[in-house]
């Protein structure tokens, strides 16, 4: 382990986290990740709500959604709620 | 230090002796599921509820894997919180024991000891908790109804202490103790509110970087639960295990204060020794069974055969050092054994008091008997046969069998 790492003294007691989970990125192991097409989306708003992972987010100053890939586990409800099939699920890989 | 103050003496069962101190203890949330022979205890304290006579919040679950699981969560809020099982129960609950102790709560639980099944059998023996001797629960077993509720009381004070912060679980035998009736000297509720007090909030370091007490709090959120992997989970087990280190001078320390407003202590809060300054021969026991052995060591004493027993009221933590100074002395001892520990030589309790005099300058000899299984019957006939080996032993310093069964057909 890195010797930045924390002793089993300094740390709080039963896995109480010193630091905010948000740091931690959750979403680098997706298979399949959304990508958007601007022409059909309406910025209706439905994947944002839908989204477990709170991972797209609404930018009303540029009028449009955008997906945080730290987070998305490219579970695809966005893909399958989209009224427009604005969004598609395509291959991390690719 | 306050005086002491005259009890009440009642007629009650085990189960009614720790059913009275939860009451008396102002418990906030108990959760339980009803088994045989613990249905007592939950069913006593059902009727308080039903009665307006406590303001805890009393959850019927429908499995003891949920009791405890809700009597978790209820701690993680900084309640106050009980529950209390038996065998196939607690075995039940087994996943959520090692939850519990990781998460820091410090539930307190009644166990009336009974037999696992196959084949099926309620009656008492250690089997159960026994089980659960690595799931980082405090574990004290008791001789008596009284014992049963004076160690309620002292169970809080123990398991709320901020440099513990474990569970704890109270043993006390089935049936042996849980159904028959004692004399119980009862103290006040005011003496037992002032030796209880409030519950006790260690105090964590929160994502916020504030430092808070160990609670759910809406105003000082935290993460409790969460996930540690290669790189935390080992420094979390290590404070557990300092932990339990912490718990054998707070069980002490408890033991000795109540002493001063009971007038009632149980050895140190560790061991209980009878007549064993002196001895040569030694029985080690847990549980209900040292009163009969105190009555046979009695009988010998009167013969002249310098007989003492040692009674391991604490398990866990395993109090090494008083184990070794008690026992190092000694030229035979017996370590009595009410469950199995199958392909392992000889039973838990032997395993562990062998494994203390490890260290020691002189090894005694050491044999162990099995015995009880099933609510085997151990009259004080039977039992008498044990120190009688341990004489045969010292005599002829030869032992024939390290491992014996005790009142079985052979």
């Amino acid at each position: 382990m890195s010797s930045k790492e924390k002793t089993w003294k300094e740390i709080s007691m039963a896995g109480v986290c010193s630091r905010s989970s948000t740091g931690f990125m959750t979403g680098d192991w997706k298979t399949y990740m959304p990508t958007r097409d601007l022409e059909k989306c309406t910025v209706c708003l439905t994947c944002v709500m839908l989204c477990p992972e709170g991972a797209i987010r609404f930018r009303p100053e540029m009028k449009k959604i955008e997906f945080d890939y730290s987070f998305c586990k490219g579970c695809g409800i966005c893909a399958n709620e989209c009224p427009t099939k604005a969004i598609t699920m395509k291959l991390e890989q690719e | 230090m306050q005086k002491q103050q005259k009890q009440e003496t009642m007629a009650l069962n085990g189960d009614e002796a720790v059913a009275l101190a939860v009451k008396q203890c102002d418990v906030d949330v108990v959760a339980a599921y009803p088994i045989t022979p613990q249905t007592i205890i939950v069913e006593k304290f059902s009727e308080y509820v039903a009665n307006g006579e406590v303001q805890t919040e009393f959850v019927c679950t429908e499995s003891e894997h949920s009791a405890i699981t809700a009597c978790l969560a209820a701690a993680a809020t900084g309640a106050r919180t009980f529950t209390a099982s038996a065998s196939a129960g607690l075995a039940l609950m087994h996943e959520m024991l090692f939850v519990t102790s990781g998460s820091r709560a410090p539930v307190v639980m009644a166990i009336a000891n009974r037999a696992l099944s196959a084949p099926l059998n309620i009656h008492g023996d250690h089997s159960d908790s026994m089980a659960e001797r690595d799931s980082g629960w405090i574990q004290i077993y008791v001789e008596n109804a009284q014992e049963a509720y004076d160690s309620i009381l002292q169970a809080f004070k123990i398991a709320e202490d901020t440099g513990v912060s474990l569970p704890i679980i109270i043993g006390l035998d089935g049936f042996t103790l849980s159904h028959t009736l004692e004399n119980v000297d009862v103290l006040s509720d005011e003496m037992v509110k002032q030796f209880v007090g409030e519950r006790q909030l260690p105090s964590v370091l929160t994502h916020e970087g504030k430092t808070v007490p160990y609670k759910l709090d809406p105003d000082n959120p935290m993460t409790m639960g969460p996930i540690a992997l290669q790189n935390y989970y080992f420094e979390f087990k290590r404070q557990q295990e300092e932990a339990m280190q912490n718990a054998l001078k707070v069980i002490e320390q408890v033991n000795s204060e109540y002493a001063q407003i009971s007038g009632r202590n149980y050895g140190n809060g560790l061991v209980e020794a009878y007549k064993i300054d002196d001895a040569e021969i030694a029985v080690i026991c847990v549980g209900s069974t040292s009163g009969t052995l105190k009555t046979i060591v009695d009988e010998l004493r009167q013969e002249g055969v310098k007989a003492g027993l040692l009674r391991l009221r604490t398990f866990r933590p395993l109090p090494v050092e008083a184990l070794k100074n008690a026992l190092e002395n000694l030229e035979v001892i017996v370590v009595m054994d009410k469950s199995m520990s199958f392909g392992g030589e000889g039973g838990a309790v032997f395993h562990e008091v062998r494994h203390a005099l490890y260290d020691g300058k002189n090894h005694p000899k050491i044999i162990n008997y099995i015995y009880g299984l099933g609510g085997r019957d151990h009259s004080p006939r039977e039992l008498r046969k044990v120190f009688e080996e341990a004489m045969r032993i010292a005599k002829t310093g030869r032992i024939e069998k390290q491992i014996s069964y005790l009142g079985l057909r052979e």
